[in-house]
């Protein structure tokens, strides 16, 4: 028993360093196509982070999410913009001194918080035993998970849905104008008010 | 000591991954980089708030019909969430960065200020001339 939990500190201590090198290696790159791969590389790692964590559902929406669309999103950027940093990474003493002021207030918290693996943690005793058996035995779906995140917490689901389509509604906004500043379209000059718009379109005009 | 190091060595890596990605938000003129270090500072939040829900020797929040003991399937169910909200902005962010290049010409925020500036100064000049 004490093997197996040893096991999975190493496991979390190796991944957890390798997630910090990786983002040292992205604030130091400054080809951006190269920090681009190196997020794939940190999503995927924090994925498996993830995994030795217990939270599986969230290392899959992690892995598809963060790894998967994330990084298609930056690379379908780069193509439009610029690939490479234009000035080489300076020290900035402002910075350093926000991230060692707030570390060290983070660190200065940390001994109030319960220890890492707890069994007695306060986030364990207050509602959760009523949604582990309330899924077993009211909603019967075997992943706790899926049923809090479909049925106790469905509105937090329902505002996501939101945002997403805030969100979606805000890129529409700002690269559907693009198109008509372009090429001085506009709803009363046109013949035909409906042109096409496939994403392909849109780059090859961009290359020109 | 070494007990509080065992028991929050955890917080405290995950702690230094933040201010790296915080680091480079402030640091970093590029605005794609800037975006990425968002980006890890966002998953290192995700971490902690995982890291506070594991349960030693508890396995994953699947019942399985036999006794065990699980991780706390809250926190998951949050960052689920937070992790789609964050997949949300990034798209808004990244599709800002493009829309500035295309006004601006660059993506570095000293060139942004420059032009700018270059330019109300061009139209302080326009008015009064």
């Amino acid at each position: 028993m004490t093997a197996s939990i040893d096991m999975v500190l190493i496991v979390d201590l190796v991944l957890l360093t390798l997630l910090c090198l990786t983002a040292l290696a992205i604030m130091l790159v400054r080809h951006l196509f190269a920090v681009v791969a190196l997020t794939g590389a940190f999503s995927l790692l924090s994925a498996g982070l993830l995994v030795t964590l217990d939270a599986v559902d969230v290392a899959f929406t992690e892995a598809a999410v963060g790894a998967g669309i994330s990084t298609v999103l930056m690379l379908g950027t780069l193509a439009l913009t610029k690939r490479r940093e234009a000035r080489s990474p300076k020290l900035s003493p402002i910075g350093l001194i926000i991230i060692f002021s707030t570390g060290a207030t983070l660190i200065y918290a940390t001994p109030d918080m319960p220890k890492f693996g707890a069994v007695d943690s306060p986030g364990l005793v207050h509602i959760v035993p009523s949604y582990i058996e309330g899924s077993e035995n009211d909603i019967a779906v075997p992943n706790i998970v899926t049923a809090i995140l479909a049925s106790y917490r469905g509105y937090d689901t329902l505002g996501e849905v939101a945002v997403i389509f805030t969100a979606g509604m805000g890129v529409i906004i700002l690269l559907g104008r693009r198109r008509e500043d372009e090429y001085g379209y506009s709803e009363e000059s046109a013949a035909f008010p409906l042109r096409p718009e496939t994403s392909n379109d849109e780059e090859g005009k961009d290359k020109s | 000591m070494v007990d509080a190091l065992i028991s929050h060595y955890n917080y405290w890596l995950i702690i230094i991954l933040m201010m790296l990605g915080l680091y480079v938000v402030v640091s970093r003129g590029n605005l794609v980089k800037k975006i990425v270090g968002l980006n890890i500072f966002q998953t290192s939040v995700f971490l902690l708030y995982i890291s506070l829900g594991k349960v030693s020797g508890g396995t994953a929040p699947i019942l399985t019909g036999k006794p065990e003991a699980f991780s706390n399937p809250l926190p998951h169910v949050l960052i689920l969430t937070a992790i789609v909200v964050g997949i949300a902005t990034t798209a808004l962010g990244l599709a800002l960065v493009v829309r500035i290049r295309e006004s601006y010409g660059t993506i570095e925020e000293d060139d942004i200020l420059i032009s700018e500036r270059s330019q109300d100064a061009s139209d302080i000049n326009g008015s009064s001339a």
